[in-house]
């Protein structure tokens, strides 16, 4: 493991997001649009926005993040770059935290963006701390990345990499709690929930929102920062030096 | 004068490859030697990308042994000692020339001025700052040839770098591959266009994973009795058929 080298990946990731001007006008817009969406859609019922406000908010940059690093490592898969990298003296942790790096740091960017205009105009209201929300993005972000990461070694494609979004990503956002109180499922989903990475990252952002600071939502946290580090660990036994 | 050591650079005994269920490379046993220009020629699917993936360390080997420098291929210590080349030019599309080089001369722990040497050594000072996906071919071919070089390796494989260029383009390669030859460098260029064996001091062969005939080009065109070395290698492969 060398700083050196991740930190060199972080900026080398940067300068190429750099010259993606529409796909970082995406990543702002497209969060703070749909935030806006909800919020005109509950109009009459400003309870409803502030209840999942928050959470969306807080899972807006898991979801982004996913696709973009399963999307992004395929590529590095298929052009050859990676396997040039592989035959040269660097860690495949530097990879990884180099992308880590920089991909934490725009997720970072697009939750202030999404939580100045959600908070600031949108006169979203919360009971917990507002910059805890923020933390709890980046954190979320940084899990969807390394389970991007991880999964986009089984396409092969870019259409594939695209439908691991419906595959993995919408069954824990439809199971996560955020739709239906997780007691309310079937017993057989609610079990299922507990083995689901965003169930743990949305108990978080609901308890923040709802000023619940207790030991409950550490051990969230800490499963999701747990859960991260396993897929970082899967991703990095997919990147093989030597292939077939 | 290249300085030619005794002891090989790559030697490989008896190396078999299987790729997709079937022998890639078959009981191959060559040698490259050191501080030379040498030439892996032979026909598309002959195993030449296979031999260089296998010396660079990417290459899964099913059996037989393949030592570079006297290491085993694939060990972390040959890392910073070669120099690869793949055959589609595997460098950042959305980088420029001069980004591209300074990221690799970071992973490498090449001295920034590394990169200005390269930019002028393969003749791009004025793409420097164009991005690689504006870039025509040849020039991203170059990109990737001086990314290859950007460590200073001790051995440089390029895996067919001269195919689909113009001959000044070509010629310069050559040229530029003699000089780092001539500094001490082990160069091993495949082709599948025979009429660039006449650049290397020495050939293998391949066909079908086997490694068909071995030497310099004048000891191919004795053996097979002829000036043209494409003639030559038929004649070889009509042989080794019958």
């Amino acid at each position: 493991m060398s700083l050196g080298s991740a930190w060199a990946t972080a900026l080398r990731v940067f300068a190429q997001l750099r010259r993606d001007p529409r796909t970082i006008a995406l990543l702002m817009v497209v969060p703070t649009a749909l935030v806006v969406l909800l919020k005109y859609m509950f109009i009459d019922d400003p309870g409803v926005f502030d209840r999942i406000g928050v959470p969306l908010l807080g899972l807006f940059p898991f979801i982004t993040m996913f696709l973009i690093t399963s999307i992004t490592m395929l590529r590095e898969r298929t052009t050859g770059t990676l396997e040039r990298l592989m035959a040269m003296p660097m860690a495949k942790l530097d990879l990884l935290v180099g992308y880590g790096i920089a991909f934490a740091a725009v997720a970072a960017v697009q939750a202030t963006i999404v939580s100045l205009v959600a908070f600031g105009l949108l006169d979203l209201h919360t009971a917990g701390p507002r910059g805890l929300v923020v933390v709890l993005a980046v954190t979320n972000a940084v899990l969807g990345m390394s389970l991007g990461l991880f999964l986009s070694a089984f396409a092969r494609t870019e259409f594939q990499a695209v439908q691991f979004l419906p595959a993995f990503v919408f069954p824990q956002l439809l199971l996560c709690g955020l739709i239906v109180p997780r007691d309310q499922m079937a017993r057989a989903l609610e079990i299922a929930s507990y083995f689901l990475p965003l169930t743990y990252a949305y108990d978080a952002l609901l308890r923040v929102g709802e000023d619940v600071l207790d030991a409950r939502l550490v051990l969230d946290v800490a499963v999701v920062l747990a859960l991260t580090v396993l897929a970082l660990g899967l991703g990095a036994a997919t990147l093989r030096r030597q292939t077939p | 004068m290249a300085v030619v050591s005794a002891e090989p650079a790559v030697v490989s005994e008896q190396l078999r490859v299987v790729r997709g269920g079937r022998p890639a490379l078959d009981q191959l046993s060559a040698t490259v030697r050191r501080g030379i220009v040498t030439g892996l020629l032979g026909p598309s699917g002959s195993g030449k990308s296979t031999l260089i993936r296998s010396i660079v360390g990417v290459q899964v080997i099913a059996s037989g042994s393949l030592r570079v420098f006297g290491l085993e291929a694939g060990s972390a210590a040959l890392r910073s000692r070669i120099g690869y080349m793949t055959q589609a030019p595997s460098v950042y599309n959305d980088l420029t020339v001069e980004e591209n080089l300074r990221y690799f001369a970071r992973i490498l722990r090449a001295p920034p001025q590394r990169v200005d040497e390269l930019i002028e050594a393969v003749d791009l000072g004025a793409e420097r700052d164009r991005v690689v996906d504006r870039l025509s071919g040849g020039q991203r071919t170059r990109v990737s040839l001086a990314t290859a070089l950007v460590g200073g390796p001790e051995l440089l494989v390029l895996d067919e770098p001269t195919v689909g260029l113009d001959p000044v383009l070509r010629r310069d390669l050559w040229e530029l591959f003699d000089s780092l030859a001539a500094g001490g460098t082990t160069l091993l260029v495949s082709s599948h266009v025979m009429d660039e064996a006449r650049h290397c001091a020495e050939l293998l062969l391949l066909y079908e994973g086997r490694l068909l005939a071995t030497g310099t080009p004048d000891d191919l065109r004795r053996r097979t009795g002829g000036d043209d070395l494409e003639d030559g290698f038929l004649r070889l492969v009509e042989e080794a058929r019958a």
